[in-house]
């Protein structure tokens, strides 16, 4: 800053404008320094306290207000969505108890049904195998009927063949006695 | 050493207390950064903030937390102080930087100014919150009793070498950081020794860039230690 064209000396600047020693250290500058010093220091003090520090002050609290309030809606919502998911599965949970009887009540009935169906085939069988064995015993009976007058025949005409003399009665006796193991 | 030459601004003559010199220039240029910086940035007082906004924010968020951790919860009320000093030594070291500028901050009428101002205000709201209890700042309770009188001896000494040693430790590294790119922008008429030499300005440059705001701070935190000491003389 020294200026070439300078004529006044001072004890800090020689006729050339340099400086003489350090001028940190010029005593004759040092008014003038801590002066304006001073002023620059009390304006930016007004500048900050007044103006500049409440108004980014408040800017922060602003912003931290914001994000507390954001967080603490978010919060919420997640509250209710859990709420509302609780709810799903309670009713999800619901309606599969509900299927699951619907299912047994229905399979019950199926196997009511089924087991009158059995019960039913079941007599209409064993009613059959009565008739049947009936028809068999019949048969049975009469074919040993015919055995019986075959044999009766039969015996009275060898007893006659024989050169006896046929009684009914005894051949009879004697058929009836020859077959009782069979029958 | 004619960068630190004090000259008025209009004119020739000598230099009263009043008249308007390079240093009112610079200083002036200060309030008119740090207006842009803190005031003209947050004008629209968003909720996402622009860069310029970020950075005022990040600012006061440094220093407010610098001050609450340091001097504690009470040291809160001071922190308009002690923000009008930090951005006034960050503003103007940064300033003074730019080539041909002016740096206040490299005179030590100026950083002694400061370290005085924080050491008898500091001092004054430790008598007048603690009374002369405020003096246990120099008694140390947990030492055994015969090392107090000497450790009181050396608290004592030590209290009182605090404005020196905070106001030139400021100008000290600004004016040192100054005079040694003028000593290698010496060097680079030199035409083989040009190219060293404008490496060596370039790197010296980035490295005062880093010294312009660590002496901020540290003048800063020292002005928050202190404080804290006003506030809670017992250790």
């Amino acid at each position: 800053m020294a200026t070439e064209t300078t004529g006044f000396v001072s004890a800090c600047i020689d006729s050339l404008g340099n400086a003489i020693g350090m001028p940190q250290l010029c005593a004759e500058w040092m008014p003038n320094q801590v002066f304006w010093l001073l002023v620059t220091l009390v304006v930016i003090y007004l500048v900050l306290s007044k103006v500049a520090l409440p108004r980014i002050g408040g800017i922060l609290a602003e912003r931290q207000g914001t994000i507390t309030t954001d967080i603490s809606a978010a919060e919420d919502l997640k509250a209710r969505a859990l709420e509302a998911e609780e709810v799903y599965n309670k009713a999800l949970a619901d309606a599969r108890a509900e299927a699951l009887n619907i299912a047994a009540e229905m399979r019950a009935g199926i196997q009511g049904e089924l087991n009158d169906a059995i019960a039913h085939a079941d007599a209409e069988i064993s009613a059959k195998v009565a008739e049947s064995e009936k028809a068999i015993g019949e048969i049975r009976a009469s074919a040993l009927e015919a055995v019986k007058v075959v044999a009766n025949d039969t015996a009275a005409e060898i007893v006659t063949a024989l050169g006896g003399k046929a009684d009914a009665k005894a051949v009879g006796t004697a058929v009836t006695s020859g077959m009782k193991g069979w029958t | 050493m004619d960068q630190f030459i004090v000259s008025p601004l209009f004119g020739d003559g000598p230099i009263a207390w009043y008249t308007p010199t390079n240093v009112t220039l610079w200083m002036v240029l200060t309030i008119l950064a740090i207006g842009a910086l803190l005031v003209l940035s947050t004008s629209r007082r968003a909720i996402i903030p622009s860069r310029a906004q970020s950075i005022a924010e990040l600012v006061y968020g440094f220093i407010y937390k610098m001050v609450e951790d340091v001097a504690g919860k009470d040291g809160v009320r001071y922190f308009p102080y002690i923000m009008t000093l930090f951005m006034f030594i960050l503003v103007t070291n940064f300033l003074g930087l730019i080539p041909t500028a002016f740096a206040t901050t490299s005179h030590i009428a100026v950083t002694a100014t400061m370290a005085m101002a924080v050491f008898l205000s500091v001092t004054i709201l430790g008598f007048w919150k603690h009374g002369f209890g405020f003096l246990n700042i120099f008694w140390i309770g947990q030492a055994p009793l015969p090392l107090r009188p000497i450790l009181a001896l050396i608290e004592v000494i030590s209290y009182f070498v605090r404005p020196i040693s905070h106001s030139i430790r400021l100008a000290g590294n600004m004016m040192a950081g100054h005079a040694v790119i003028k000593v290698f922008a010496g060097f680079a008429v030199v035409i083989w020794i040009a190219p060293v030499s404008i490496a060596a300005i370039t790197a010296i440059y980035a490295l005062e860039v880093l010294v312009s705001f660590i002496q901020a701070y540290v003048f800063t935190i020292l002005t928050c230690v202190y404080l804290k000491d006003a506030l809670h003389p017992h250790h």
